[in-house]
């Protein structure tokens, strides 16, 4: 099981506000086994959605370059469940960020309500936590992708953001490296 | 040194919520790190909250002299000297270190901060 609670990004301005999408369906796992006879998509699951949300927004600032974890749910209210069928949206809009962090809250909406909202905390590790990334930049760029982040993403003043170049260089070395193997398996005898 | 009613009840409140604790718990003497619980992530939320409750802006070294707790001008076998303990009281005047100056072990500094210290903060930063 991949552990993305999110499909799609339908809204993106730098540092500021994102929007995803998340397709809930019945042939999910969690549904079904969260609570046998009561299928609903598990509220702790719509949190980390939001938190994957959250954090790429506020990553993105940094290029991607910045290690972002959650930190801290400092609020989380759900008014209803979400059940299969329902397509839920989820809004993380940046409320304060710091050298070492930052604070979004969170609006959750199914069909134009309000299904819940919260607050999250993320912290920025610091060099203790090793030199590079938590995601090899090539692996995270693919995701990224396939969240339509860069078909949506804009800055503040409503420019085109495109991947960081760091991220694409990765990728070409990644595809060389693989190229180099698949040349090397060709010449071996068999 | 006495905080008004006001200050201390926007800084009682932004840490309830913070924390999670209860209003009684957080009395002027009580220590933020020690009796309240708080561990590093939640000065961020605490911050952020300080800054909308009141309108101001804090800066983190405001609340932590960091460059004062790891340089060895200020720091000599784990502990903050003389000149680190006069800078200290130069930037952070509205901190009681009475208690800190006996024995200034750095590892004891993140337990140092009180309810009070807070409050003056703010109400020096309204000033």
């Amino acid at each position: 099981m991949r552990w993305f609670w999110i499909d799609r990004f339908v809204e993106f301005v730098r540092d500021t506000r994102a929007t995803t999408i998340k397709n809930i369906s019945f042939g999910e796992e969690p549904i079904d086994d969260y609570l046998p006879g009561h299928p609903h998509y598990p509220h702790s699951l719509i949190i980390e959605g939001m938190a994957q949300t959250g954090g790429l927004l506020v990553s993105e600032a940094g290029g991607f370059r910045t290690k972002t974890v959650l930190a801290k749910v400092s609020k989380a209210v759900f008014h209803d469940l979400v059940l299969p069928g329902d397509q839920i949206f989820l809004t993380a809009v940046v409320q304060d960020r710091k050298a070492t962090g930052a604070i979004v809250e969170g609006i959750v909406k199914v069909n134009g309500e309000i299904l819940a909202e919260m607050e999250l905390s993320f912290a920025f590790l610091d060099e203790r936590f090793g030199a590079t990334g938590l995601f090899a930049p090539e692996d995270l760029l693919r995701t990224l992708r396939v969240f339509r982040l860069f078909d949506v993403a804009v800055d503040q003043n409503g420019n085109r953001i495109h991947a960081p170049e760091h991220m694409l260089e990765a990728e070409r070395q990644a595809a060389h490296g693989f190229e180099l193997s698949r040349a090397v398996a060709r010449s071996e005898p068999s | 040194m006495q905080v008004s009613e006001d200050v201390f009840s926007k800084v009682q409140a932004a840490l309830i919520d913070a924390l999670g604790v209860d209003d009684d718990e957080v009395t002027p003497q009580a220590t933020m790190v020690g009796d309240l619980g708080a561990e590093s992530i939640d000065f961020l939320d605490i911050v952020f909250k300080l800054e909308k409750s009141f309108g101001i802006k804090v800066a983190t070294e405001d609340l932590f002299p960091k460059d004062i707790l790891t340089e060895s001008t200020y720091v000599q076998d784990g502990k903050v000297t003389a000149t680190g303990i006069a800078e200290l009281k130069k930037r952070m005047p509205w901190a009681d270190l009475s208690k800190f100056e006996k024995n200034p072990r750095v590892q004891d500094f993140g337990d140092l901060l009180t309810v009070s210290d807070l409050c003056r903060y703010v109400e020096s930063k309204i000033a």
